[in-house]
């Protein structure tokens, strides 16, 4: 038996084609941006000819809505009663949004654990929870109304009502489906009871709470146009509103822009966080 | 060899049972087995022979269901830091870097932070990590991962480290380093280290003490004493003798199920 020797791994590629390489990493960093356009631009050509040909005559045209977003940011074009609001409205959405979001993470946030660690807590509450999720923000809206009466306290219940079932079914998950296996070594190492649920718990729940977090931020953005339908003067919401009622399809138009903007814009910059807070976590990398 | 007072652990008369459903299933029957510090003991057999049901025992972290289990002539528990596990999937926490995954065990003992730095410092040069100091997990290679998982377990003071197929998920060459750095690593620190493996070869090449276990119900065969001088050689002809010997034993069972 003789082991034999099979030559040498062949050299290095030849030098053209280093150039396509170069060409081809250009393409690969303009790639996403460029896909990611695609869509947006063919809407906006469909829009554009769908209301020049005049298929309808209730929806204005791509530059008439540019107009008068511009006119709702800074105002000087039309200056009427909702030239450069934006900021207000935007800003008093965001306040309801966020505020919701903080509230409903405050309430959703320890029930979760409770409900994911404790089996009676699981058994008290978890039926009821089951029952009253499918019932939809909108639902609640009138019930709202009464409880909370018109205007901005409402708005705050159902947005905070949004956000509350994503967060908690999340947490409860993530505190449910922790690796036994950490338990174990936790103990070998000297950390038992209740310090096992700060150090092994809580850390390794935290990729599903943040999860959890981020839809539940992204459902506040979600209602709170049926929140602001409650009759508060400012918001977003109440724009789309204002404008429905005004037959002002620009300005809902508008509305529903922002609100898309602003709803993208709090989600990156969630991801951004979770990016770094969770960057020991291999499959959180959003 | 020179018998010390007490075995650091004793297992006496040990069975496990469990409930599956309606079926119950003898993981261990009857075993007895007594350590003494500083070996190197190598439990070896096929799947269902209750090797790893052996080693959670002496862990704590299963209880027998007769029988007993001592250490230091104390009845075993629940798991406690003299007595460290490495897993076959490492069980690092993924959230801390390495740094923190081996100071893990002094601070959770209270030990302050100049304190717990320095043992971590300690271990992590003897498992050769420090350039990876603050990686985390999932950054690492099995074998970079098992490193920090063994160091974890000496940060900690363990007297015995138990080992449960620690090296079966790495490649063949990582396991044979790291095979090299254990025995290196035991034979400096005097550690007892109890070794469940499936693999004949790497029993014989790490342990002073082979126990051969059979399945159905699990319980031990034998236990064989190896007296090869050390380092030793896979290739050489006394090696292959006793893995013709302890391959017989390890297979003895077949013989009586089959038919």
């Amino acid at each position: 038996m003789a082991i034999v020797e099979t030559g040498s791994i062949p050299a290095a590629a030849p030098a053209a084609v280093v150039p396509r390489r170069a060409a081809r990493s250009t393409w690969a960093r303009v790639k996403p941006t460029v896909l990611a356009l695609i869509v947006p631009l063919l809407l906006l050509a469909f829009w554009q000819v769908a209301t020049t040909q005049q298929w309808t005559r209730l929806i204005p045209t791509p530059y008439a809505v540019g107009e008068y977003m511009i006119d709702f940011a800074v105002g000087g074009i039309y200056d009427d009663a909702y030239s450069a609001t934006l900021t207000t409205h935007l800003l008093a959405s965001m306040s309801r949004v966020y505020g919701g979001f903080a509230l409903a993470a405050l309430f959703a946030l320890p029930i979760g654990i409770l409900i994911g660690r404790v089996p009676s807590a699981r058994m008290l509450l978890d039926p009821f929870l089951q029952v009253m999720r499918p019932i939809p923000v909108t639902a609640w809206l009138p019930l709202s109304m009464i409880l909370f009466g018109l205007g901005a306290k409402s708005a705050f219940a159902l947005v905070c009502l949004g956000a509350f079932y994503p967060i908690l079914l999340n947490t409860i998950f993530g505190v449910r489906s922790v690796d036994p296996k950490l338990f174990e070594a936790a103990s070998m190492l000297g950390c038992r009871g209740n310090a096992q649920f700060y150090k092994v718990v809580l850390p390794a729940a935290t990729p599903s709470i943040f999860t959890g977090l981020r839809l539940g931020l992204g459902l506040a953005w979600f209602v709170i146009v049926v929140g602001e339908m409650t009759g508060v003067p400012e918001g977003l919401g109440a724009v789309i509103m204002d404008g429905r009622t005004l037959s002002r399809t620009e300005l809902v138009i508008c509305g529903m822009i922002v609100i898309g903007l602003a709803g993208y814009l709090s989600d990156r910059v969630v991801v951004a966080l979770g990016n770094y807070l969770l960057r020991w976590s291999p499959n959180h990398h959003g | 060899m020179a018998e010390s007072a007490t075995p650091i652990v004793e297992i006496k008369g040990v069975s496990k049972v469990f409930q599956l459903q309606d079926q119950t299933i003898h993981a261990l029957s009857g075993a007895n087995l007594s350590i003494n510090k500083g070996e190197f003991i190598c439990l070896i057999g096929a799947s269902g022979c209750g090797k790893s049901t052996l080693l959670r025992i002496m862990a704590g972290f299963d209880q027998p269901s007769s029988g007993e289990a001592l250490m230091w002539g104390r009845p075993i528990a629940g798991p406690d830091p003299s007595r460290g596990m490495v897993f076959q999937d490492y069980a690092l926490f993924p959230w801390l870097s390495v740094r923190a995954n081996i100071g893990f065990g002094p601070a959770a003992r209270g030990l302050g932070a100049a304190e717990v730095k320095q043992i971590v410092d300690k271990f992590i040069d003897l498992v050769g990590l420090a350039k990876f100091a603050n990686a985390y997990p999932h950054q690492l290679s099995g074998g970079m991962k098992q490193r920090v998982a063994i160091a974890r377990v000496l940060a900690n003071d363990a007297e015995l480290v138990l080992m449960d197929e620690p090296f079966g998920a790495l490649d063949a060459m990582t396991r044979e380093r790291l095979q090299d750095e254990l025995l290196d690593i035991w034979e400096r620190t005097k550690l007892t280290v109890v070794f469940v493996t499936h693999a004949v070869e790497e029993a014989i090449l790490l342990a002073n003490r082979v126990v051969v276990m059979t399945p159905g119900p699990g319980r031990i065969e034998s236990d064989n004493m190896l007296d090869l001088p050390r380092p030793r050689d896979v290739a050489s002809p006394e090696f292959n003798a006793i893995r013709r010997v302890l391959s017989a034993k390890l297979h003895s069972h077949h013989g009586k199920k089959a038919a």
